[in-house]
């Protein structure tokens, strides 16, 4: 049996996807009336969440599927740190910072012959 | 009558919630959205499936987590197990809302059914526009952002689902990038405690360092250790500045 069959397929979405984020917002609910801004257990518990999304946007930039998976390395890389040196001089503001690494990334990609 | 305005101004703050689908988070994420469209499509995932994954899971960072188990052929349970656990972080970030959200008669199953809408965008406009809201009516404009936002981005990637696999390779890489620089940019500029900072540089450097080492876990050791290593590091220097006179 594969994910795609069916029942099977919205079966595993719902236990691994919903069950999986929305327990942790019930929580998060039921948490939000005692837990205290400032306890170390929610400094760990936020450096750990953090982390997590951390290792998933460097492994979707250095590992990418699909059409970047042909570029160059030098050129993700590139395109983040453009992108991180416009966000900064631009006060931190997001847009800038992301439609910079998005400029450059699609220079080089046109460049490139893309 | 008094029950009569009451009701009108519930549903006008409803709709200036909504109106927040106008706001430069929700098309970011809307084009996020055509980028996790076009990560579906190449992994092949029927688009009835990939809707349904927007609406019932929401949170984006956890839906290229499901999708990436489900591309390397991973069982439920190393899927919940990953996706779980890269969704901690949505307790706190509920934790931090609710008090900000709650008046004095909402009921806690209001709470929780809301508490789903919560994901990265809608938190970071919550927290930055709710305080302006009269406290009675922040419910209601939340409940309109929140669910127009999922409505909205369900729709679009039923649409776009079909449209994604014909785009040129320039606008399907650019579109694929936008979802890494989005939450790199949004992280940093959301954060309100130093050691999210520490944990995101960590993270970066942890990811790919745990994927050479470890490639089934890499993302989960990457988190707790990674982590827990920013934690004690933040820590540290904080105490040391403490004891500092």
């Amino acid at each position: 049996m594969t994910w795609t069959d069916g029942w099977w397929a919205y079966a595993f979405i719902a236990i691994a996807g919903w069950l999986a984020t929305d327990l942790w917002r019930w929580l998060g609910v039921l948490a939000g009336k005692r837990l205290r801004d400032e306890s170390e257990a929610l400094n760990w518990v936020r450096a750990v969440a953090t982390a997590l999304v951390a290792a998933v946007i460097a492994k979707l930039i250095l590992y990418p599927t699909g059409v970047l998976a042909q570029s160059p390395l030098w050129l993700r890389l590139g395109a983040v740190v453009v992108g991180a040196v416009a966000f900064f001089l631009a006060r931190q503001r997001p847009a800038v910072g992301i439609a910079a690494a998005i400029f450059t990334l699609a220079s080089g990609l046109w460049w490139l012959g893309f | 009558m008094d029950d009569l305005e009451d009701e009108r101004s519930t549903l006008a703050w409803f709709l200036t919630g909504a109106r927040g689908i106008f706001s430069l988070p929700a098309v970011i994420l809307m084009l996020s959205f055509i980028g996790f469209c076009s990560l579906t499509a190449q992994a092949g995932i029927p688009p009835e499936q990939v809707v349904f994954m927007t609406g019932i899971v929401w949170a984006l960072p956890a839906k290229v987590i499901l999708v990436s188990s489900i591309m390397s052929g991973a069982s439920l349970a190393t899927a919940f197990l990953a996706v779980t656990l890269s969704s901690v972080r949505l307790m706190p970030m509920v934790a931090a809302l609710v008090p900000e959200l709650r008046g004095s008669r909402t009921p806690i199953w209001l709470l929780l059914f809301l508490s789903h809408f919560v994901a990265i965008t809608a938190w970071v406009f919550a927290m930055e526009r709710v305080p302006k809201v009269p406290r009675e009516h922040r419910v209601a404009f939340f409940a309109g952002f929140g669910m127009t936002l999922v409505a909205a981005n369900m729709v679009l990637v039923g649409v776009v689902y079909h449209l994604v696999a014909e785009f040129p390779p320039l606008v399907a890489g650019c579109l694929f990038f936008l979802t890494p620089v989005y939450f790199l940019a949004s992280i940093w500029h959301s954060a309100r405690h130093p050691v999210i900072y520490v944990a995101l540089a960590v993270g970066l450097v942890a990811g790919p360092l745990f994927y050479w080492i470890a490639p089934e876990f890499d993302i989960l050791l990457a988190g707790v250790g990674g982590g827990t290593l920013a934690w004690g590091a933040e820590r540290l220097w904080r105490s040391r500045r403490e004891a500092r006179p």
